[in-house]
């Protein structure tokens, strides 16, 4: 398995308040890994940097083998590493379709076509059909993105992501603001599409154990904006102790915090 | 289908306008097609980049200065040249100004572009000698193609081939523009205005992308500068003015900037509205700000946008009406 993304000793300061301190994390191919702990532990932040939001004031974030500490999103997109954000992300007033489109044209680096319409490309028309069917928007081409259900627009901010075929996905807490019920339905969305798109990795933040014990294959714990424990789920949700540090409560268990 | 019908109508009616109606409201046409240049390239920014620009005057007047300096200061008398040279002065000066006021939106990219307005009218009053001070300076009758039409006045030149040139002008910038919208660069930009973050993250390097649109906007309003000032025949500072940035605004918001279509349609109802309200009422001014409050808060997609309206539900109740026969 080849390294994606890598952190070396990551360190992220806002004035004298320190949010990271030396993260060291190996993202290999193939991977599905949860980033996890309480709420202010630097999760966001440590996404943040990886996508080239927030640079590290110390350390380096290596992608592919490139250092790409001080690259931008736009670039870190090219490169192919995609995100999608813990507040639903869309453009209001472009249609499913179009949202697609945007990120289908870039991969297909057509950003400067002055000329042709944008939807005359067959392999862009083909590609925004194919993620809007991996995310059951199908029947939603032509609705615009503002009168989506809350729910329809979180899976449009992930789709638009997905269509970019990037080699690692990154995903600030995928579930947040959909009911429990829907919760397992998305995430198997997510994995389904992540393998049928061919994506390397896929990191995400979550805060429900019950999808971290059944969906990753590797939990990264968060405390004080240090690495507490970096294990498969089955040994992590074996310590009782590091689950009541992190996050309160064990997968299943009825503890409430 | 319906719009090709409006559209082809339309055209018509401009077609046989100079021979059809009254040549002062010909010459009134010749404002027309200028401001629905310049404001097909404002609403680039706009419309479809979310981006309001308090300044583009400037360009107006780059574009009418640089045919007084053509035709007048140094006698090349090729309007073709006048347009080239506008289009390329003012790219030139839009890379600077659209690098520094693209970095921010908003309100605060309204204002670096009026203060640019502001710089340039500043200048323009007062380097007398370079470019005539609150005097101007003369834009001379340029030939067509290399025609001169010697035997035409002025009146019968403004309201004849320089008319149908305008026309043809306006029609391919129209047609350009539309290209433009609908192109990945014009999905882009849509995509950079509703949500710039989200934007970034799927590829789209926002702040080329608005520059370009910038640019662009630049570039059409000079070539409607470049026509004001043939059709007056004075290149003046108040074309600099931050109340003309104004009335482009005006324009764009009476018009609807929702639609490719609305800024046109603006600039036409508010040139004829303007002249109207001149000639019958003392206290014009007064009228015509009144009526942008009444619009904003009525109509605030402008004419385009209560005329696909009224279309909508003309359609819609044609259908009801078929399925309440079947």
């Amino acid at each position: 398995m080849s390294v994606l993304l890598e952190t070396k000793e990551v360190s992220k300061s806002y004035g004298s308040y320190q949010v990271l301190r030396d993260i060291s994390i190996v993202i290999s191919e193939g991977e599905f890994i949860s980033v996890v702990g309480p709420n202010g532990a630097g999760k966001t932040t440590l996404v943040n940097v990886l996508t080239g939001l927030a640079p590290p004031s110390s350390g380096s974030v290596l992608f592919k083998g490139s250092d790409v500490s001080y690259f931008g999103p736009v670039q870190l997109a090219k490169m192919g590493m995609a995100r999608a954000f813990q507040l639903v992300h869309v453009f209001p007033e472009l249609t499913v379709g179009e949202t697609i489109a945007v990120a289908a044209l870039s991969k297909s680096e057509r950003n400067w076509n002055l000329w042709r319409s944008a939807r005359s490309f067959n392999d862009v028309e083909d590609r925004v059909k194919d993620v809007a069917r991996i995310f059951g928007l199908q029947r939603k081409l032509h609705t615009i993105a503002g009168q989506l259900s809350q729910g329809e627009k979180k899976l449009l901010d992930v789709a638009s992501a997905f269509a970019l075929k990037p080699d690692v996905i990154l995903l600030d807490e995928p579930t947040s603001g959909v009911s429990t019920a829907d919760k397992h339905g998305i995430m198997r969305t997510l994995i389904a599409a992540a393998r049928e798109a061919g994506i390397g990795a896929l990191i995400q933040v979550e805060h429900d154990m019950d999808l971290v014990s059944e969906y990753s294959d590797r939990v990264v714990a968060i405390f004080g904006g240090k690495i507490l424990a970096d294990k498969p789920p089955n040994e992590f949700f074996a310590d009782p102790h590091l689950i009541e540090t992190v996050v309160g409560k064990a997968p299943g268990s009825q503890t409430c915090w | 289908m319906k719009i090709f019908a409006v559209l082809l109508l339309g055209l018509a009616a401009f077609a046989v306008a100079p021979v059809a109606v009254d040549r002062y409201y010909v010459t009134l046409l010749i404002p027309f097609f200028a401001y629905a240049i310049a404001l097909l390239g404002l609403n680039l920014l706009f419309g479809y980049g979310g981006l309001l620009s308090f300044g583009h005057s400037l360009f107006l007047a780059l574009g009418a200065y640089v045919a007084a300096l053509v035709t007048g200061t140094w006698g090349i008398r090729y309007f073709e040249i006048v347009i080239l040279l506008a289009v390329g002065t003012s790219a030139i000066v839009a890379v600077p100004l659209g690098a520094i006021c693209v970095r921010r939106s908003k309100i605060f990219f309204g204002m670096l572009t009026l203060a640019f307005g502001m710089l340039f009218h500043s200048f323009l009053f007062k380097f007398y000698a370079l470019t005539g001070g609150d005097e101007g300076m003369p834009v001379r009758r340029p030939a067509l193609f290399g025609q001169t039409f010697t035997s035409l006045d002025q009146v019968q030149f403004i309201t004849g081939p320089f008319y149908y040139y305008c026309l043809v002008l306006t029609l391919a910038a129209g047609f350009l523009m539309w290209k433009l919208v609908n192109s990945p660069f014009g999905l882009h930009l849509k995509a950079a205005r509703d949500n710039e973050q989200k934007a970034e993250y799927v590829g789209v390097a926002t702040r080329k992308v608005r520059l370009v649109a910038f640019i662009v906007s630049a570039v059409y309003c000079s070539i409607g500068g470049a026509i004001l000032g043939v059709n007056t025949g004075l290149a003046d500072p108040e074309i600099a003015y931050w109340t003309q940035s104004g009335n482009l605004v005006f324009m764009t918001v009476l018009g609807g900037f929702g639609n490719f279509l609305g800024p046109p349609i603006g600039a036409f109802a508010f040139i004829l509205l303007q002249d109207y309200l001149a000639s019958n009422i003392q206290y014009w001014r007064f009228v015509l700000g009144a009526l942008l409050a009444v619009f904003v808060v009525v109509l605030p997609q402008g004419i385009s946008g209560l005329a696909t309206r009224l279309l909508q539900t003309k359609s819609r109740t044609h259908n009801k009406m078929q399925e309440a026969e079947i």
